[in-house]
């Protein structure tokens, strides 16, 4: 099994179209022979996960590519970085840090890059279509794409995506190939009283993560979701507990219209059932601390919040008026951002502690002030990681309740 | 088995070409580089990994797989760009994550770390291991 390479790629490898371009083809190539690739197939965009600082080698690789006159050759979108752009003093980085961090993103904008700098590319003009063959980094997004979209991308990573971007090819295999996006276990929700309030899509996001290993998993019996922001939350839980690229829920994803669609008219090869308890288990995993702890902050937004998330959380904050000096963090896209001030929905509200941070997320960069309380938050994804990444305690709850505990100054569940 | 066989002498497949010598540390579970190898020494640092506390630097590393996150690339290249990487890398299985991460370096830093994907049976750690490039670009693995 060799990697057939056509009359446009044997240009690109030899040079044909710049240094830049034979760099990277030469290194797809090399994957794609790793992952047993027959050929290589055209992407109609790309998104690249290459714009939080690790160390030199990230950096020389894009500065190689910048001097070798290198430019993306298909519509590519950029994740976050480590810094806010928009309002630079919210990070506080030592210059010998910010100075790289700053230039990683510059150097990808020189590539030809949209300066979008958001984990949720599915909420910006570049949101690829039904069928479309990608190439993306950032877990949540990979799996937004394939599963809420039904675009086509492999979890791509360092290096590749950019790769892909450059020669706007994609190896031909995974989740690119139709046969390979069959669902493998099935997770059958019981219960008939099941509400879709947003906790339990995170919930079940949770454990299909955890017990899909690398098998597709497809749920039944899922509540019919109020708006793609739910599994947004769902998709991006399932990518933090487990490596999930791609989950059908029967009726409501667009591969999976009925359950013997989602398995491509195969036998499941496990089923689990999800109760109650296994919700209940799965969200109190998230809160390391007990109601009626101090809280220090509120982050919202992770993966970033979108327009229809702002128009339910600003009215919130007008009628519980939290006021007591906890900062209420919110990570959004820049392009979301300009349209809030364009509406002017934002007027006033630093009044009730909403700090908006674009460009970036609380729990990757230095943003919030007191590291020695509890944050509450409404992501699954933020809970799991914020507590290794920035040494904070975490309490998840719904939108709701983190506004009404950012009131009163400690955690309070169940508020009317 | 701490059996060893007098002579080693295989070819193999390059994901990576390049010459390497070095002494064999044989690792019997997979090592994500990312989480799991500290780029600034070499020491590999997964406390869920038997071999924690080992340090691949200059060493022929031998293991059945890659394994885990994508960032191992980063990690790979970096480590390859601060001379805390192994000498080279035997497969049993190709990786692509290993393979962008050395071939991204070599580019990057004309350090070639051979990745060589073949039998590794035979192989056990102290061994002094050489890896070259044989007949038809394939790799040519030998004990010395």
């Amino acid at each position: 099994m060799t990697l057939e390479l056509n009359a446009g790629d044997q240009s690109m490898l030899q040079g044909g179209q710049g240094p830049a371009v034979a760099a990277a083809m030469k290194i797809l190539v090399a994957f794609s022979n790793a992952v047993g690739a027959r050929e290589l197939l055209d992407i109609a965009g790309a998104h690249i996960d290459g714009c939080l600082y690790h160390g030199q080698a990230s950096l020389d690789f894009v500065e190689r590519l910048v001097e070798g006159d290198g430019h993306v050759r298909v519509p590519t979108t950029l994740n976050v970085g480590s810094f806010d752009l928009i309002h630079p003093r919210l990070v506080k980085m030592p210059p010998s840090q910010e100075a790289p961090a700053r230039r990683l993103m510059k150097a990808h904008l020189e590539l030809g890059c949209q300066a979008t700098f958001t984990c949720a590319p599915y909420q910006t003009r570049f949101r690829p279509s039904f069928g479309e063959q990608i190439a993306w980094g950032e877990s949540n997004a990979i799996v937004f794409a394939n599963s809420v979209i039904g675009a086509r991308t492999n979890r791509y990573g360092d290096f590749i995506d950019l790769c892909c971007a450059m020669t706007g090819r994609a190896p031909a295999w995974g989740l690119h190939l139709s046969d390979n996006r069959r669902g493998q276990i099935l997770f059958k929700l019981t219960g008939s009283d099941l509400e879709p309030s947003d906790s339990l899509f995170v919930a079940v996001g949770l454990i299909i993560g955890q017990g899909s290993g690398d098998r597709i998993p497809v749920i039944s019996g899922l509540p019919r979701p109020r708006d793609e922001d739910q599994l947004k939350a769902l998709g991006a839980a399932a990518a933090t507990t487990g490596a999930v690229a791609l989950f059908h829920a029967v009726s409501i994803t667009p591969e999976a219209n009925t359950l013997e669609e989602a398995f491509h008219g195969m036998a499941p090869e496990e089923t689990i059932r999800i109760t109650h308890t296994d919700l209940d288990h799965a969200l109190a995993r998230l809160s390391s601390v007990p109601d009626g702890t101090p809280l220090a902050a509120v982050s919202l937004g992770t993966p970033h919040f979108s327009h229809d998330e702002w128009m339910r959380l600003l009215p919130l904050l007008q009628k519980v008026a939290p006021g007591r000096g906890i900062p209420i963090y919110v990570n959004t896209g820049r392009a979301t951002l300009t349209r809030l001030h364009d509406e002017g929905a934002l007027d006033g509200m630093e009044a009730f502690g909403l700090i908006p941070v674009a460009d970036t997320c609380t729990y990757v960069t230095a943003i919030i002030k007191r590291l020695d309380g509890v944050v509450m938050t409404n992501s699954g994804k933020w809970a799991h990681y914020a507590p290794g990444n920035i040494g904070v305690s975490v309490a998840f709850a719904d939108m709701k309740d983190c506004i009404h505990s950012a009131a009163v100054g400690h955690v309070v569940r169940g508020a009317r | 088995m701490t059996w060893s066989v007098e002579t080693v002498e295989r070819t193999g497949t390059f994901q990576l070409a390049g010459e390497a010598q070095g002494a064999a540390l044989v690792l019997s579970q997979a090592l994500s580089f990312w989480g799991g190898v500290d780029a600034e020494t070499g020491d590999i640092t997964d406390h869920s990994h038997p071999d924690l506390g080992q340090n691949v630097a200059g060493r022929i590393l031998v293991m059945p797989s890659g394994r885990g996150s994508s960032s191992s690339s980063s990690v790979l290249a970096e480590a390859i760009r601060r001379g805390t990487a192994p000498a080279g890398i035997i497969l049993e299985r190709p990786d692509p994550i290993l393979a962008v991460g050395a071939i991204v370096a070599e580019f990057l830093y004309d350090i070639s770390m051979p990745l060589v994907v073949c039998d590794t049976s035979g192989i056990v750690s102290g061994d002094r291991i050489a890896i070259s490039p044989g007949e038809d670009a394939q790799a040519m693995v030998s004990k010395i």
